[in-house]
Parts: structure tokens; C-alpha cells; sequence
């Protein structure tokens, strides 16, 4: 099987975080269909060169997000419906804040402190830098 | 699915020198398991008795549903094994040990076996002797993998190799388990491919099993964490805080058991978490070895 997911060594992320977001991400492209049916957990793994551990964890995962179903002894599908446009960003979004809220933490700001500095900076944006 | 490819139970073994202790070892069909250990600790011996070269002094050892060494003729139709001090003949060419091999066995993939050739980059006229290091060992996973056995035990197969030929060798690994009903060990101390191919890890130090336990878990289980706290202020005793050293106001712990109570506890003793960061199976090893060795000493 082909496929263009791919691992990356120097991402920090584990493995089954990597390939969540990229179906994520081809799901929220519209490349993968609602309905659709996801290569199987082993033959994902062995086109990745990844073990079946690591998709089988990624694939549950997804379906707790529901994002995709997995119907047992037939296969996994994108979910019917997935609003993932949006989410896609947010959790980016989400993913910066968390960085920058553990930094704000090491360096002991206080919350208000965190939410003057984000105001200054949205405040420079505007400004067109 | 029920099948295990590998049971061992309570094997020993003694020599004057070095002696396995109790090592206890399942691999289910299906499953990459990765045998990780430092020089000496115990791996080649435990896959050579495995394959019944070496006889264990006590323990029980199934292979495929078979007793090992009692119906080692039969389990072995269905292993295939490889090691780094395996020869082969140095006169002869691939082609004609492939032949040899084919002879024996009668589930022989005469086109799988052409196309592994490609795949390794390897050809039929070659003479053993001419063969590189990586040549060689690719040559020999080739008449084992073309045999396609049930349970492939792997001494050191990725060590000699370049980085293109441990990609091609992994990949080949990887198709084998594409089938839910075969399954492969295969001992490594690059922890790399072992993180990356493997679903179950088994670590050995020192001729006893360390720990034994699916991948995901062992990467969710172990963090480092870095807390700030008063340099006079104690730190709590807990049994799942492997390692803590100190540093002015900063601590930093390594625990392998990662939950919110631990959290809570350090929480409660005053500590402020500056960050807690994963571990590669590297680190891991290294810690749960240095653990291991600490409790012996003791």
C-alpha cells in the first residue's frame, strides 16, 4: 500500500499523535470523505513502517474524537459527520496557548500578566507589523 | 489470535561466568517484539535456547504450540533464525544457496525470494565471499524471509547495516507482520528501530528480565519532570519516583508511573511544576536499567 502519511523522527510528538493529525488533516481537506473506508490498522502500519500498536492507538483515538467509526470486523470510516475545519485550528490554537502558558509559568507570571502581554501583542499586529 | 508464537517460563541457565535467572518471555502472532538489552545480557542466549541449541537447566519453553527442546524438529520448519556469527558458504554463490534452501524447505517463495533479490539489491551470481558485512546479512534474512516462517527470531539484524539497508531490512520486517498469524523477535540495541517497528518491548539486563510490557505503555508511563521547591523542603517518598536529583530549587524526577495522583502528591509537598517532558525508549532503557541495578546492589 501506498500512502503519503508519513513519521517524523525529529517531530517530539509520539507516533500516534503524528498520524492523528495527519488524518486529521486530510479528513478536514476533504481528501478523505465522510463515508469513506481508512486503510486497515496493518496495512497502515506496514506502509509507515510503524508498528501496529502505534496506528491501533492513533485509530481509537479517532474514534473517541469521532472522527472516524470503526465497525468491528469491517473497518474503519470517516465519521458522517465531522465539523473539522474549525477544530483543525483551534487546536493548533490550543497548542500555542499551552506552550506559552508553560513558559508564563516557568518564568512565574500571573494570568493577568499572560493576558496583558497577549493584548500588547494582537495590539502590535494590528498595526500591521 | 490465541496462539503465542513464544512462551517462555522460569527459564535458568547457568554458566561459570554469566547465568539467566527466571526469564519469563510471551510474544503473541502478530506482534513485533523487541529484545533490548546491553552487550551480555542475556539475549543471544535466551533466542538460542529458543531454537533449542542451548538447553535450558529449568523453565518451560513453547515455541509455535511446540515444546522446546522435546519437538524442536517440528517448531523449527516454521522458524526462521539469523544471527551475526551465522556463515555462510563462502565458495558458493546466493543463487546456489538459495537453491540449498529451497531443497529443504517446501514452502520455498521462489518469487518472493526474486524479489527480495531486487528489493536488497543483491544478485543470484554473487560468490558468498565477495559479499559486504550489510551484503551478508541481507543475503541471509533472504533465505530465511522466502521461506516465510511462522515466527522469525532475529539475533542482532539491524547492526552491520547502513542507513538504506536497516530502512529495506525494516520494511521487510514490517510486511511479515502484515499477516496477523506470524510473528518476529528480534534483539537490538538501537533503540530507534525498536521504538519504531516494535509493539511489545522486552528489556534484559544482566540475565534477568527488567520489564516486559506493550510500547504505548512504556511511553506513557515514563516521564521527566521538572518542580521547583524549597531546596529544605523534603521530597516525598513515592515508589514510582525512579530517580530525583537536586539542584538549588530545582528538582528533577524521572518516574515511571506518570498519573495525577503522583502529581498531586508533589503538588502537596509544595513542589511547582516548571515542566514534564516524554522520554525517548533510549532514556528509558537507561533509567529502567540504572533502577534495576540500584535494587540489586541494595
Amino acid at each position: 500500500m501506498h500512502t503519503s502519511l508519513h513519521i517524523s523522527q525529529t517531530d517530539a510528538r509520539p507516533m500516534y499523535l503524528q498520524i492523528m493529525e495527519q488524518i486529521r488533516q486530510r479528513i478536514a481537506l476533504g481528501d478523505w470523505q465522510p463515508g469513506q473506508e481508512l486503510p486497515s490498522i496493518r496495512a497502515l502500519a506496514v506502509a509507515l513502517r510503524v508498528s501496529v500498536i502505534t496506528v491501533k492507538r492513533a485509530y481509537e483515538e479517532l474514534g473517541a474524537e469521532g472522527v472516524i467509526v470503526t465497525r468491528h470486523g469491517r473497518g474503519s470510516f470517516v465519521a458522517d459527520r465531522v465539523a473539522l475545519t474549525n477544530d483543525l485550528q483551534e487546536q493548533r490554537l490550543d497548542e500555542h496557548l499551552l506552550e506559552a502558558a508553560r513558559l508564563a509559568r516557568v518564568m512565574g507570571l500571573s494570568d493577568d500578566e499572560l493576558a496583558t502581554r497577549l493584548r500588547k501583542i494582537k495590539r502590535k499586529l494590528g498595526k500591521g507589523e | 489470535m490465541t496462539l503465542k508464537a513464544v512462551r517462555m517460563h522460569g527459564v535458568r541457565k547457568a554458566y561459570r561466568f554469566f547465568q539467566l535467572h527466571d526469564v519469563s518471555l510471551e510474544l503473541a502472532a502478530g506482534q513485533i517484539m523487541g529484545f533490548v538489552g546491553p552487550n551480555g545480557a542475556g539475549k543471544s542466549t535466551t533466542m538460542r535456547i529458543l531454537m533449542g541449541m542451548v538447553q535450558a537447566d529449568a523453565g518451560e519453553i513453547e515455541v509455535l504450540g511446540r515444546r522446546i527442546p522435546l519437538e524442536q524438529v517440528a517448531a523449527k520448519r516454521d522458524i526462521g533464525f539469523v544471527s551475526d556469527d551465522m556463515r555462510l558458504f563462502q565458495n558458493a554463490t546466493i543463487g546456489w544457496h538459495m537453491r540449498f534452501v529451497a531443497s529443504i524447505y517446501p514452502r520455498w517463495d521462489a518469487q518472493y525470494a526474486g524479489e527480495l533479490l531486487k528489493r536488497f539489491n543483491l544478485h543470484a551470481e554473487q560468490r558468498v565471499k565477495g559479499l559486504s558485512t550489510g551484503e551478508h546479512i541481507k543475503a541471509a534474512l533472504l533465505l530465511v524471509l522466502a521461506r516465510r516462517p511462522r515466527l522469525l527470531i532475529l539475533d542482532e539484524p539491524t547492526s552491520g547495516l547502513d542507513p538504506v539497508a536497516r530502512h529495506e531490512v525494516l520494511g521487510e520486517l514490517m510486511e511479515v507482520v502484515g499477516d496477523e498469524e506470524r510473528a518476529v523477535l528480534f534483539s537490538s540495541h538501537n533503540t530507534v528501530d525498536v521504538e519504531r517497528i516494535c509493539d511489545c518491548i522486552t528489556f534484559i539486563d544482566r540475565g534477568r528480565v527488567v520489564e516486559s510490557s506493550d510500547k504505548e505503555r512504556f511511553l506513557e508511563c515514563w516521564r521527566r519532570v521538572q518542580l521547583r521547591m524549597a531546596p529544605d523542603a523534603p521530597l516525598p517518598r513515592s515508589e514510582d519516583i525512579v530517580d530525583a536529583t537536586r539542584d538549588g530549587q530545582i528538582v528533577s524526577i524521572t518516574t515511571n508511573r506518570f498519573t495525577p495522583e503522583l502529581m498531586g502528591c508533589l503538588t502537596e509537598a509544595g513542589a511547582t511544576t516548571l515542566d514534564v517532558q516524554r522520554m525517548s525508549l533510549e532514556e528509558i532503557f537507561v533509567a529502567n536499567v540504572m533502577r534495576h541495578r540500584g535494587e540489586l546492589s541494595r
